[in-house]
C-alpha cells in the first residue's frame, strides 16, 4: 500500500486567493473537475488582507475614465517593462470582472446614485477603485468562497505541496502533503494551476502573511518554467513602525486617498519636494489642491503622497536617511488634520478607513482621528513571478498555468494600488478557461510514470524528522534569510551587498539541508517551516541575482550605484530558466515593441 | 527602545484531546501581542508547538484561541492587556474537536455553510457594455455590509451555549452562519428567502439571546441585536403571525 492518497481531477488549482478560486469557478463552469489546494482554510488566504479596493475602468464617479487611460495608468506605473498586451486585457475585462462579483453577492459601497462608488489610489488618473470601506480584499474573497462552495469543486484546506509532477516537458500533476495530520496526498491532473501568491516572507520587514514563501514561483522554476522580472520586489511605503512586534503591517493607501499627509518630524510636507518629471503635469503644486483632489474636485491634480509607491517609499526612506524621521524609524502619515476641513471628520475617518482606525486603536493604543501615525517602507508585492503567455496564462512548460501575483507581466516595473485585485479576477478566469480546455485534450497519466519522483520526494520530506532536533533549526535559517534579503537586497541595492546576500543564501541553503525537527507529522510547524525553506531560498536567490543583474534604478528597483534610469536596461526583461545542471541561467530578453493603437492610448494620456 | 520583562505562558499542549498545560517562561517587550509570545516560544523552545495562523493582523481569523478563559484572537490581545504577573493560559477553542496543541479541527463550520441556500440575485435593473447593474443606496447596504466584515474566527461559534455547552451541532448553526443567512437576507440584491430553513433546519429559536457571541466577536458586528432578533422577528411574522395566518387560510 503507498503511503500517500491520491486524487484525479481535470484542473488542479494551487491557492484558493482571489486568482486561485477565480480560476476554479470558471474551470469548473466549463465543465471540468476541477480540485483546490490551499495551504490555509478556505478564506484566509492572503487576498483577505486587501484593503484598498480593485481597480476597473467603470467611469462611475469620473464618466472621462475608460480602458485606454487605466492601460496608459498602468504602463507609466510599470515603467513600460509590463506586458502591454496583460496590461491591455487587463484594462478591457476589469469592469466586467467586478460586476460579476457584485452578481455572486458581493455588496460594494455605493455612489450617491446607487451605483457601485470608486475612489481615487496612487498612480490612477480617476477615481477608479471599486472598494468596501478598506476590507476589499475580504468582500472578495468570501463573495468567491460563497459562490465556489456551491459549484462543486473539491477543496483541500491546509495543503502544501512539494513538488510538480512533468513528464516530457508536460506539467502531470504534484505532490505534497496536508497539514493537519501530515498525510501525503497525490495529485494527478491534466491542467494545473498555480495560483500561490507572493514571496513577502523572504524578508524581514512585510505585509505578507507567513504563507507567501514563494512556493509557486519555486515548484515552477523546478520545473522547468521560465521566471520574468524577479528583480522588482514592491515596497509598499506606509507600513506600521510600532509597537516592533507588528512592523511592516499594512497601512492602506486609502489613508492618502482619503486626504492622509506625509510629514516629517519638522512638520514638512516632505512630498512636494521631489516630484519626477513624467507625473509633474498631473500633480498639484500646493497643499489646496491636493485636498481638493482628494474631495473629488475634478479640475485639480492629485497631491504628491499618491505617487506611486516605489517613488513615495524611497521618499519616506530619504527623510528617515537624513535624520528627519519619526521616533522609531519612519515618518508621520497624518489623517487627523483633515478635522481643519471637515466638520465631522471624527465619524468620516471611522467610516472610510475601518480597519485602520481599528488597527492602530487595537495594536498601536494610537487614534488616528486625533493623531498622526508612524510609517515606513514594508516589503509588499512580487512584481516578477514566472512568465505566462498573456492569453492564456499557460507558462512554459505544458499543461502548467500560473495567475495572481505569482505569475508576472502586468505590472512590469512597479504596480500601481488597486490592480491586483482585479488581476486575480481578470487572470484567475482566464487561466481557469484556459486550462479547462487544455484539459480536454489531455489523457490523464497514471500514478507509476512518477512512482521513483514520488519516493524521492517522501524521502526528502522525512529527512527532518531522522535529524531530529541536532539538526539545524528550521526557524532560525528563515530569520537569518529574512534579515539577509532586508538589509541587502531591499529598498536599496548595491553589488557589493547583492554578492554577499547570494553567498548568504548559499551558506543557509547548505544549512537548510541539514535541518531537524522533533516531534511527529501532526500539525508540526517546526517541520512545516523546514519543508518551506526550499521554496524561500530559491525565491531569495532569483530575487538576488536577476537585482545583481539589472544595473539601473526603475521601478520597485533601485541601485546606489547605479540611482538613475538607464534608457536601454528600459527595454529588456530579465527572464531566469534552470539550466542544465539545476542553477539559474539569466537571460536578458528585449521587449516587444507596442502595437500602434496601444501605443497611441500611451500617448493621448501622457 | 521597548522595555522588557518576564512573563509565563501556561499552553495547552496535546494531541485529540489528551494533554495538559505546559509552562514556558519568557522575555517579553513593549507592544507584544499573544501570537509573538506563541511564536518566540516556538522558534527558541518547542519547534512542533501546532498553532494556526495567516495574517496576523487580525484579518482572516486564524488564530482563535482562548486566552485566560476567554475566546480571543491571539494576534489581537496586547499582553500590556493581561495581567504578566500571573501565567497567562492559552489554549484552543473547546467548542470543536481537538487536533494538537492550539489547533482544533474547525471543518464542521464550512459543511454549516454549504447549507444555507446561496446568494440568489435578484434581475438586474440594467445592462450595460460591462454587464448587469443593479442600482442600490448605500442606506440600504449598511446592515448586510456590517455582517460582511465577519472574518470567520469562528469565536462566536466556540463561546455559544448552544454549541458549547448543549452541543446541538446538527440542529443549530450557530451566531456566525445566522449572520451569513442575514447578510443574504437584507441584501438588496438578493432574491431568495431562507426564513423556512432558519425555523426548521437551522435551529434559530435555540438562541435564547444571551449575547455571548456579540460580546466575544473581534470586528464589533451587532450579531445578536442586528441579525439574530430582526430574523427571529421575521421569522415569527411570516410562520406566527395570527392575522397572516388568518389571511392565508381565505387566500
Amino acid at each position: 500500500m503507498p503511503g500517500y492518497s491520491t486524487f484525479e481531477y481535470d484542473v488542479l488549482v494551487v491557492g484558493a486567493g482571489g486568482a486561485g478560486l477565480r480560476a476554479a469557478i470558471e474551470a469548473s463552469a466549463r465543465g471540468a473537475k476541477v480540485g483546490v489546494v490551499t495551504k490555509s482554510l478556505l478564506g484566509k488566504a492572503h487576498t483577505v488582507m486587501a484593503e484598498g479596493g480593485m481597480a476597473a475602468a467603470m467611469g462611475h464617479v469620473d464618466d472621462r475614465d475608460n480602458w485606454r487611460v487605466h492601460f496608459a495608468d498602468t504602463m507609466r506605473g510599470g515603467q513600460y517593462l509590463n506586458n502591454w498586451r496583460m496590461a491591455e486585457l487587463h484594462a478591457k475585462e476589469a469592469p466586467e470582472r467586478v460586476r460579476e462579483l457584485e452578481s455572486w453577492g458581493a455588496i460594494f459601497d455605493r455612489t450617491r446614485d446607487g451605483r457601485i462608488l470608486q475612489r481615487n489610489f496612487g498612480g490612477h488618473r480617476y477615481p477608479r477603485l471599486a472598494h468596501v470601506g478598506d476590507r476589499t480584499g475580504l468582500e472578495m474573497i468570501r463573495t468567491l468562497q460563497d459562490h465556489g462552495i456551491h459549484q462543486g469543486i473539491t477543496f483541500h484546506m491546509e495543503t502544501t505541496l512539494l513538488t510538480l509532477l512533468v513528464i516530457g516537458g508536460r506539467c502531470i500533476g504534484a505532490f505534497g502533503y496536508e497539514r493537519e495530520r501530515g498525510r501525503y496526498q497525490l495529485y494527478l491532473a491534466r491542467a494545473v494551476v498555480l495560483a500561490t501568491g507572493g514571496i513577502g516572507r523572504a524578508f524581514a520587514i512585510t505585509s505578507n502573511s507567513w504563507e507567501y514563501t514563494g512556493d509557486g514561483q519555486a515548484l515552477a522554476f523546478h520545473a522547468g518554467a521560465t521566471m520574468l522580472d524577479m528583480e522588482f520586489v514592491q515596497f509598499h511605503p506606509t507600513g506600521m513602525v510600532w509597537p516592533p512586534s507588528v512592523k511592516g503591517l499594512l497601512v492602506t493607501e486609502g489613508v492618502r486617498g482619503e486626504g492622509g499627509v506625509l510629514r516629517n518630524k519638522d512638520g514638512k510636507r516632505f512630498m512636494f519636494d521631489d516630484i519626477p518629471e513624467n507625473y509633474r503635469s498631473s500633480t498639484a503644486d500646493n497643499p489646496e489642491e491636493g485636498w481638493l483632489y482628494t474631495q473629488g474636485d475634478k479640475n485639480s491634480r492629485r497631491p504628491p503622497e499618491l505617487l506611486t509607491r516605489d517613488h513615495v517609499a524611497r521618499c519616506i526612506r530619504r527623510e528617515v536617511k537624513a535624520g528627519r524621521g519619526s521616533p522609531h524609524g519612519g515618518v508621520f502619515l497624518d489623517i487627523a488634520w483633515i478635522k481643519e476641513k471637515l466638520p465631522n471628520s471624527v465619524e468620516h475617518i471611522k467610516k472610510k478607513l475601518p480597519s485602520m482606525y481599528h488597527q492602530f486603536k487595537q495594536l498601536a493604543d494610537l487614534d488616528i482621528t486625533q493623531q498622526p501615525m508612524e510609517i515606513g517602507p514594508t516589503t509588499h508585492y512580487m512584481m516578477g513571478g514566472i512568465k505566462v503567455d498573456a492569453d492564456t496564462q499557460m507558462t512554459s512548460v505544458g499543461g502548467l498555468f500560473a495567475a495572481g501575483e505569482c505569475a508576472a507581466g502586468l505590472h512590469g516595473a512597479n504596480r500601481l494600488g488597486g490592480n491586483s485585485l482585479s488581476d486575480l479576477l481578470v487572470f484567475g478566469k482566464r487561466a481557469g478557461e484556459h486550462a479547462a480546455s487544455f484539459a480536454t485534450g489531455q489523457t490523464a497519466m497514471g500514478a507509476p510514470a512518477v512512482r521513483d519522483q514520488i519516493e524521492q520526494c517522501i524521502a526528502h520530506a522525512e529527512a527532518p524528522f531522522n535529524r531530529g532536533m541536532s539538526g539545524e533549526n528550521p526557524f532560525s535559517i528563515q530569520a537569518e534569510l529574512q534579515e539577509t534579503m532586508q538589509n541587502l537586497v531591499g529598498i536599496v541595492r548595491i553589488e557589493s551587498e547583492i554578492e554577499e546576500a547570494l553567498s548568504k543564501i548559499r551558506t543557509l541553503k547548505k544549512r537548510a539541508a541539514i535541518a531537524g525537527v522533533g516531534g511527529n507529522r501532526e500539525y508540526n510547524t517546526g517541520w512545516h517551516t523546514a519543508l518551506d525553506l526550499d521554496s524561500l531560498l530559491t525565491v531569495a536567490e532569483l530575487v538576488a541575482l536577476a537585482g545583481l543583474e539589472r544595473k539601473e534604478s526603475r521601478g520597485g528597483h533601485f541601485r546606489d550605484d547605479y540611482p538613475n534610469k538607464d534608457a536601454a536596461w528600459g527595454e529588456v526583461n530579465l527572464e531566469i530558466t534552470r539550466g542544465p545542471s539545476g542553477h539559474p541561467d539569466l537571460q536578458r530578453v528585449p521587449v516587444r515593441p507596442m502595437p500602434a493603437d496601444l501605443q497611441a492610448a500611451v500617448e493621448e494620456n501622457k | 527602545m521597548a522595555t522588557t520583562s518576564q512573563a509565563t505562558f501556561r499552553i495547552w499542549r496535546g494531541e485529540n484531546n489528551k494533554g495538559g498545560y505546559v509552562d514556558f517562561s519568557l522575555e517579553v517587550e513593549e507592544g507584544m501581542v499573544v501570537l509573538d509570545a506563541v511564536h518566540r516560544i516556538q522558534a527558541t523552545q518547542a519547534t512542533d508547538l501546532g498553532v494556526r495562523w495567516n495574517c496576523k493582523a487580525g484579518k482572516c481569523g486564524s488564530c482563535s484561541a482562548e486566552i485566560n478563559g476567554s475566546p480571543k484572537l491571539m494576534c489581537m490581545t496586547r499582553l500590556n492587556t493581561l495581567d504578566l504577573t500571573k501565567p497567562v493560559t492559552v489554549e484552543p477553542m473547546r467548542t470543536f474537536p481537538h487536533v494538537k496543541d492550539l489547533v482544533t479541527d474547525v471543518s464542521w463550520n464550512f459543511t454549516v455553510k454549504q447549507r444555507i441556500p446561496p446568494f440568489q440575485r435578484r434581475p438586474p435593473d440594467s445592462h450595460g457594455p460591462d454587464g448587469p447593474q443593479w442600482r442600490v443606496r448605500q442606506q440600504d447596504v449598511d446592515r448586510p455590509q456590517e455582517f460582511r466584515k465577519c472574518i470567520e474566527c469562528f469565536l462566536c461559534q466556540d463561546v455559544c451555549h448552544v454549541l458549547r455547552e448543549h452541543h446541538m451541532h446538527d440542529k443549530f448553526i450557530g451566531p456566525r452562519f445566522i449572520i451569513h443567512a442575514a447578510q443574504l437576507e437584507m441584501n438588496p440584491l438578493d432574491d431568495g428567502n431562507r426564513l423556512e430553513a432558519l425555523k426548521d433546519d437551522f435551529g434559530i429559536g435555540y438562541c435564547n439571546i444571551t449575547k455571548c457571541c456579540t460580546k466575544v466577536c473581534p470586528e464589533g458586528i451587532h450579531i445578536t441585536d442586528n441579525a439574530i432578533i430582526p430574523l427571529k422577528e421575521r421569522v415569527v411574522d411570516q410562520f406566527y403571525d395570527p392575522l397572516q395566518k388568518l389571511f392565508r387560510i381565505f387566500k
